[in-house]
């Protein structure tokens, strides 16, 4: 194998519950504070112990965040997941394996190198209990890998010693695991690898973080005072981290009272239900779910539309239909969440591409949801939330102000010859409302039953088009408001592809990847919808274009032909759906299968 | 939630509370409900409890799901802010309204469908919670809106309009509020204005759920013979010399109540229903008790009114959750945010 320095892939697959996290945060964490990029996926079943879980690493110099849809070296320390994890290895990599018992199927594979250590023997031998030794062969892998990768020894005993700040006696474990393995590789096998680590210094000014943990912080900075969710995987983290963070930092250090109100509701239908209400009543509010509680809070998030109250809701898409997969990540609720709720409804989606945008569109919902008085909805994934990526260090301006949009004041209603909830006295589609108490003129009727631009029950036709085509109106506003689209375009390609949420990593690997073979390939990145001008504009400016779903159904392709003015003919599916997120080699192998053969398209390589 | 503004017809002789606002101020708009419906007799009990604690009208926070119950939140205190939700779910936003803002007053107004059906896991916990409102339930026994289906309070072997009979045995609200430990249970009747107004005097001035069961009786669905919540049968057989005083929280909430009185009301069939003044040997201080009566009360078809169940020392949810007395919405936002130094500390972990 040639030299891959800084640049490869390996899986870890272990059995849940057996406490591997730590070695492969271990692993990761070293790597990265070598100022390597480096990138960690997990998949993990839906359950607390003894099935098949599965970690997975990506070195890149290149700083690529997605899988690249080959694995260079696998651990299989799983004796049930064994044979199809000797498959999974691309031809030349590296396996190494538990040699403490015979496992005859490693050896099916000439084409890959098979490296044994008798992790579980010596563990044995060193450590007393069963469940030392179990979590002791964990990190005695981790050692071997140190070796094998040249990781900075250092490195992971600064790591352990953080870790373990409170317990230092198991720093001494810990490090006498990771010497155990280290040891042995450096040993018996031929150290290191042609896949290894060299120190970089690309990770200065970056954090290691997960998307629910940066939306949760965002929400604490956005000032949100009302979080309410039911627990769903793979949401819940977002709430806890939230509530971690609040714990710190809201709680009046003279009182000891908290500045927050964290409310663990009874489903998923009480957790909108407070929402609207705290909302409705002048805080900031969120909830955190994914798609069996998109469904579940449908009608409350049609009754925010309709009467025009605030809401964020944290979507992290896992895969459906129904219960489907908890633990696995899909982009399946992009329709779902774009017209929750029966009647005519459309809502106002965010996209984050990774845990970055997931802190600042926290921010931003919250503004946008006060701003045009509606539920904002931040559709990230399981990736997205649950994996640790690499992002830039998170910036705050300490100049910001919450957006509370139009809300008026004691003094402005005083001013009031009446007070009128629906009208639209700017003509941008929003109206005014008033916050319970404000004003003894400010008080008004919220119903989600027709009513009309006065606030009064109606069911008069002409009252109530007025309030809901003044709804549309309020959608075009929005679509000056949310973020926009970013787009790579070299005005001499007519061959586009689109794409969101957490798929960008992909597609910037594959375009590298397409370049590289003489096809380029313009790209647009929706991070909101509605749809603004540049969306259109970047439609209209291409003959092919391809949309990357995470979903069977083409659901954003789908969207796309409801809200533009794109033609459906011109409009290619990439769909990947599997449950693991979407790789480069994928977007690769669909790109080139449309665009044939790069002389098709040569005039446009730049 | 009508069509029709209520006219504001002022006498100057009308009387006048702390605030200088007649009873009048504390109207909504007209009532749309069937004439004679129970609920308008409970939507007038609020307004003259609300005239008579002179609150601020702008300070009260109506809130409702969706049945016949629920459109009287838009009949009262027109001055206050409504909210009338989705069916059921009414216990969830008033949670969040509460915890936005605990200075506020909060009414919510609910149906035995919409409490006890759709709505009874929202109401279940909105008790655990001890969210701090006043929960009133106009119990009719039936669904007015579409046309007279038996509710979750529709007693065993209660006939419907059209001839049906019920045989599933009913939720009793008070009961399950008592298990589930509020702190304030009530059951009173419509037409018992003398008994409602103090209760949702001191509902309303309670900390933490206060629930009023209110028997009210729909003239149009449940109003024929073989009902058990029968309208005309209460109307002619209650006695109208039951009174009761208005009772402050702080006072004794027994100590007016004449021992032993009770309201007959005669079925079809003979047997009686026996509205019940609280008996002098009945402790409404002690959960255990109370429930022991009410439940041996409903053996023998009476049903015990009144101020059924009053705890102490209860703390509400913003007690419970260690809140601060400033409403949220309330506390500025310099306060709430941590700023680009507290976020250079909470990146540290993250390296």
């Amino acid at each position: 194998m040639q030299d891959r320095t800084n640049d490869f892939a390996l899986k870890i697959a272990t059995v849940n519950g057996t406490g591997s996290a730590s070695a492969n945060t271990l692993l990761m964490k070293s790597i990265f504070r070598s100022g390597i990029p480096v990138m960690g996926k997990n998949y993990f079943p839906s359950n607390i112990q003894g099935l098949p879980t599965w970690y997975e690493i990506r070195v890149s110099h290149n700083g690529y965040v997605a899988r690249s849809g080959q694995i260079d070296l696998m651990v299989a320390m799983n004796a049930e997941t064994y044979a199809r994890d000797v498959r999974e290895v691309a031809s030349g990599g590296y396996l190494l394996y538990d040699s403490t018992w015979p496992r005859p199927t490693v050896f099916n594979r000439q084409d890959i190198t098979i490296l044994g250590v008798p992790l579980a023997q010596m563990c044995n031998e060193n450590f007393d209990g069963l469940r030392t030794r179990i979590l002791m062969k964990n990190i005695c892998y981790a050692g071997v890998l140190a070796a094998l990768l040249d990781l900075d020894l250092e490195r992971i005993r600064e790591l352990l010693a953080e870790t373990y700040a409170k317990k230092p006696k198991l720093v001494d474990a810990n490090m006498r695991a990771i010497d155990l393995g280290y040891g042995y590789a450096r040993k018996h096998l031929h150290c290191p690898l042609p896949l290894k680590v060299a120190p970089l210094s690309q990770t200065a000014n970056h954090i290691m973080i997960d998307g629910n943990t940066a939306a949760g912080l965002g929400c604490l900075y956005a000032g949100a005072t009302v979080a309410a969710w039911y627990p769903i995987t793979p949401s819940t983290s977002l709430m806890d981290a939230y509530k971690a963070f609040a714990d710190k930092w809201r709680v009046d250090k003279a009182t000891g009272k908290k500045n927050f109100a964290f409310i663990q509701a009874e489903d998923e239908l009480a957790a909108i239900g407070m929402v609207l209400g705290a909302a409705w009543n002048g805080a900031r509010a969120f909830t955190a779910t994914s798609g069996p509680g998109i469904s579940l809070m449908g009608e409350f998030i049609g009754l925010a539309y309709y009467a025009e109250v605030p809401a964020v809701i944290f979507d992290v898409q896992r895969v459906g239909p129904s219960t489907g997969m908890p633990t696995r990540t899909q982009q399946c609720d992009v329709l779902s969440a774009a017209y929750a709720s029966h009647g005519d409804t459309k809502h106002v989606l965010l996209l984050p591409r990774d845990p970055e945008e997931c802190f600042y569109f926290a921010r931003d919902a919250f503004d946008l949801a006060e701003r045009l008085q509606t539920p904002v909805m931040v559709l990230s994934d399981l990736d997205i939330g649950m994996n640790d990526w690499p992002c830039p260090d998170l910036k705050w301006d300490d100049s910001y102000q919450p957006d509370r949009g139009k809300v008026l004041s004691a003094e402005q209603i005083s001013k009031l010859e009446k007070f009128q909830r629906y009208l639209d006295a700017d003509g941008d589609g929003i109206p005014y409302r008033t916050l319970p108490g404000a004003h003894p003129k400010g008080a008004y009727f919220t119903r989600g039953s027709g009513h009309n631009q006065y606030g009064g029950y109606t069911e008069d036709a002409a009252e109530y088009q007025l309030v809901i085509d003044r709804l549309v109106h309020k959608f075009q506003t929005a679509k000056t408001l949310v973020p926009r689209p970013v787009v790579d375009r070299n005005p001499r390609v007519d061959i586009g592809l689109i794409a969101y949420g957490s798929s960008d990593g992909a597609v910037r690997e594959a375009r590298d990847l397409l370049r590289a073979r003489g096809i380029n390939i313009n790209y647009l990145r929706v991070r909101a919808f509605p749809f603004g001008e540049e969306v259109e504009q970047f439609l209209e400016q291409h003959r092919l274009l391809f949309v990357v779903d995470q979903n069977r159904d083409a659901q954003m392709r789908s969207l796309l032909t409801l809200e533009t003015r794109v033609e459906k003919a011109k409009l290619r599916s990439l769909l990947h759906y599997s449950g693991l997120p979407i790789s480069s080699e994928f977007i690769v192998a669909g790109v080139l299968a449309e665009v044939g053969t790069a002389a098709r398209v040569v005039g446009v390589s730049a | 939630m009508t069509f029709l503004a209520k006219p504001k017809v002022r006498h100057p002789s009308l009387p006048k509370n702390s605030l200088g606002l007649t009873r009048r101020d504390y109207e909504g708009s007209m009532s749309t409900l069937c004439a004679g419906c129970g609920h308008d007799s409970i939507t007038a009990a609020v307004i003259e409890a609300c005239w008579g604690l002179a609150l601020e009208p702008q300070n009260l926070v109506k809130l409702s799901g969706i049945g016949c119950s629920s459109k009287t939140t838009a009949y009262f205190v027109g001055g206050g802010h409504g909210f009338n939700s989705v069916h059921g779910r009414m216990p969830s936003i008033a949670m969040g309204a509460n915890a936005a803002n605990r200075d506020l007053t909060y009414i919510g107004v609910s149906g035995d469908g919409d409490t006890l059906s759709i709505g009874l896991g929202q109401f279940c916990h909105a008790i655990r919670r001890n969210l701090n409102m006043l929960y009133i339930i106009e119990n009719n026994g039936v669904y007015g809106l579409t046309k007279g289906q038996f509710s979750a309070s529709a007693d065993v072997g209660t006939q419907a309009k059209r001839g049906e009979v019920n045989r599933q045995p009913p939720i009793d609200p008070v009961l399950l509020a008592l298990t589930l430990g509020a702190p304030f249970v009530a059951r009173s009747f419509s037409g018992d204005k003398q008994q409602l107004v103090p209760l949702i005097q001191a509902g309303i001035r309670h900390r933490g759920f206060a629930m009023i069961d209110v028997l009210s009786p729909c003239v149009t669905f449940n109003d024929h013979e073989g009902s058990t919540k029968s309208y005309a049968y209460a109307r002619e057989h209650y006695d109208p010399a039951v009174n009761a005083d208005f009772v402050p929280f702080a006072r004794e909430i027994t100590a007016d109540y004449s021992a032993g009185e009770s309201l007959p009301i005669v079925m079809h069939d003979g047997s009686r229903i026996v509205l019940k003044k609280i008996a002098p040997d009945y402790d409404p201080t002690d959960r255990i008790a109370a429930m022991a009566k009410i439940q041996a009360g409903m053996r023998r078809q009476e049903f015990l009114t009144g101020m059924l169940y009053l705890g102490r020392g209860d703390r509400e949810f913003h007690d419970l959750n260690e809140m601060p007395q400033t409403p949220l919405n309330a506390i500025p936002y310099g306060q709430l945010t941590p700023g680009s130094k507290g976020l250079d500390k909470i990146l540290a972990r993250f390296r």
